[in-house]
């Protein structure tokens, strides 16, 4: 992490002087996604950096469901099943990911390409159902429209 | 109805988020205004004047939450937007983010010299990525241009912005999380009093107010408060964004005045239930706000639902609430059983697990209705979904607890016989479907 800190300090001039452990999160979700997930020694630099309880961050890492302690796949496939997702076939869609990739929510493929899960409501139920690949939301999904998105997805 | 728009009163184009469409639509006058004839106590007395009511759920009144802060007091306040829109249902704020980004921003500076606040944040729901693309984008816009920063605009007052990105969380929504979250920590709800205009971010006196309230108030300020009360009720003034999903013909985030018609606004505006079903239920406000039934109603005939008009009274009169305004349409043929396991595996999920009857009682309500829809229900298990919805109202920190077992109540009061079924039959009345597809579909 310690190549990040030049961004850190850039966002410590829009806070207050002593709140520097208001960056935890946001630093956090900085090394995520340099790394692709948080590393022992990211937490160990963060610790340093930030002058906060080991704990505290480890706390943190557990607590929020974005963020990880170990890599996953390529390409991460999140399918909405909250409630307005539910009613506009959400659970078509993930038996259907699962049956293309072979793998059930919660596991990767064996290259390493996709990881599928599930998640609660990402606020895109006028456009339900939506799936989530790595930040960017597809919305709208059915079966046909997620064949052509892993098409595309698969090449390298 | 004047048909009148406070929020989405422009033509959505693929530029109309930036700070040069925003300026041609007359934007950051109104701070300029502000920052140049009024006092801060100026400005609270208009928004208590405006009588605007909180768009997050609660409804309180944004004004007498501002009167709590002494902007003279010598301490430092902070502002923060609440952004984490998460309640299932509810998809309003992001089209705020999204599509008028500098609306939050220039108001959010007119709260900010009200309440003394040197430094603002907007705290977003971690997965959203578009709208925080732009509410970044315009804040970088909006500091080239000298919105933010060292006396803006050459006046004495500064003021920061910070965009703080969540990490997927439920709970952070619920303020007090929220500060919880931005301070470092888990997001862990804390007990009132104090309240968090007393003891807020880091002790401080703090004002947290959703994205939507926040929104209205350059037009408040611009217009007046008397202008603002002439649309809405007496006790709900002004517009409100609904966004509206499930199974409807035109679903999508709409501005309505309060007190607009239901019928008018599902079938009129929205187009009504698709293939040709009728009105089963619907969720008014986010899935924590108490299901109104429709077709097979005991307590309100579909007729009543539909005489129903959009505003906080009319929806506490009937045990529901307006909520944050999303609202979920269910067409006859839905099994409400299986919809009511979404959303208790959903609270389940989302439990932070600091209060025991939540942490556990979402867990064992999970495991009831996961029981149910397997078919091995037993004749109690109806009672004690009610046991444990009972059991967690008021006995937690915050509200979520409370607010889950509301609507657990809501749906087995309305809809007892499907789950009297379910139990009985080990199946559902509706062959467990959550979709309205044609006719055809389900032969």
């Amino acid at each position: 992490m310690k190549h990040l800190i030049p961004e850190f300090e850039a966002l410590k001039r829009r806070l207050p002087p002593e709140l520097d452990s208001t960056l935890v999160l946001p630093c956090l979700r900085r090394i995520q996604e340099d790394r692709g997930y948080v590393a022992e020694e990211d937490i160990d630099g963060l610790v340093e950096y930030l002058g906060v309880p080991r704990i505290q961050i480890e706390e943190v890492l557990s607590f929020y469901t974005m963020l990880r302690r170990r890599p996953i796949g390529h390409w991460h496939l999140q399918v909405c099943r909250n409630v307005s997702c539910s009613m506009r076939g959400a659970e078509r869609l993930i038996d259907h990911l699962g049956r293309k990739l072979g793998v059930a929510p919660g596991q990767t493929t064996a290259d390493g390409r996709f990881t599928l899960s599930t998640v609660e409501c990402l606020g895109s139920c006028g456009t339900a159902p939506v799936v989530m690949v790595n930040e960017r939301y597809h919305e709208l999904q059915d079966e046909r429209s997620l064949d052509a998105l892993l098409e595309e997805l698969k090449q390298p | 109805m004047t048909g009148r728009k406070v929020l989405m009163n422009f033509e959505v184009t693929p530029t109309s988020h930036t700070l040069e469409a925003y300026l041609a639509r007359g934007g950051y006058q109104t701070i300029a205004k502000v920052l140049r004839e009024l006092k801060p106590g100026d400005v609270t007395k208009e928004i208590v004047a405006s009588g605007i009511q909180g768009r997050g759920g609660a409804a309180f009144p944004a004004g007498r939450k501002w009167q709590v802060v002494d902007p003279n007091d010598g301490q430092p306040h902070y502002l923060i937007a609440n952004a984490d829109e998460g309640e299932p249902g509810t998809f309003k704020d992001r089209w705020i983010l999204e599509n008028s980004p500098h609306t939050l921003l220039e108001s959010m500076l007119i709260a900010a010299y009200a309440l003394a606040v040197r430094n603002a944040f907007v705290y977003i729901r971690g997965e959203f990525d578009q709208p925080y693309r732009r509410l970044a984008a315009a804040v970088e816009e909006a500091y080239a241009a000298g919105y933010f920063g060292q006396g803006i605009l050459g006046s004495g007052f500064s003021c920061d912005m910070f965009i703080f990105r969540g990490a997927g969380a439920y709970v952070c929504g619920e303020a007090s999380s929220l500060l919880s979250s931005v301070e470092g920590t888990r997001g862990y709800p804390r007990n009132r009093p104090p309240r968090l205009t007393v003891k807020g971010l880091f002790q401080r006196p703090t004002v947290v107010n959703n994205v939507e309230t926040l929104s209205n108030l350059s037009w408040i300020m611009q217009h007046g408060a008397e202008e603002y009360r002439k649309v809405g009720t007496a006790k709900s003034p002004g517009t409100r964004l609904i966004s509206i999903s499930g199974h409807i013909e035109r679903p999508g985030v709409y501005e309505v005045e309060m007190g607009y018609s239901w019928a008018k606004f599902i079938y009129g505006v929205c187009g009504g239930v698709p293939n040709g079903r009728k009105l089963k239920a619907v969720i008014p406000g986010g899935i924590s706000s108490q299901v109104l039934t429709g077709p097979d109603a005991k307590i309100m005939t579909p007729e009543e639902v539909e005489s129903l008009t959009l505003d906080h009274d009319a929806l506490w009169q009937m045990g529901s609430s307006m909520g944050s305004g999303g609202m979920i349409v269910i067409a006859e043929g839905t099994c409400m059983v299986r919809l009511l396991q979404v959303m208790l595996r959903f609270y389940h999920h989302e439990s932070c697990g600091q209060c025991t009857p939540c942490r556990e009682g979402m867990g064992w309500a999970h495991r009831v209705i996961d029981r149910i829809v397997a078919g091995q229900g037993r004749p109690e298990d109806i009672a004690t979904l009610r046991y444990i919805s009972k059991f967690n109202d008021g006995t937690t920190i915050c509200g979520l607890g409370d607010a889950a077992g509301y609507a657990t109540v809501a749906f087995l009061d309305h809809f007892r016989d499907e789950f009297e079924y379910y139990i009985e039959h080990k199946r559902s009345k509706y062959d467990g479907r959550l979709e309205c597809l044609p006719e055809a579909a389900h032969a």
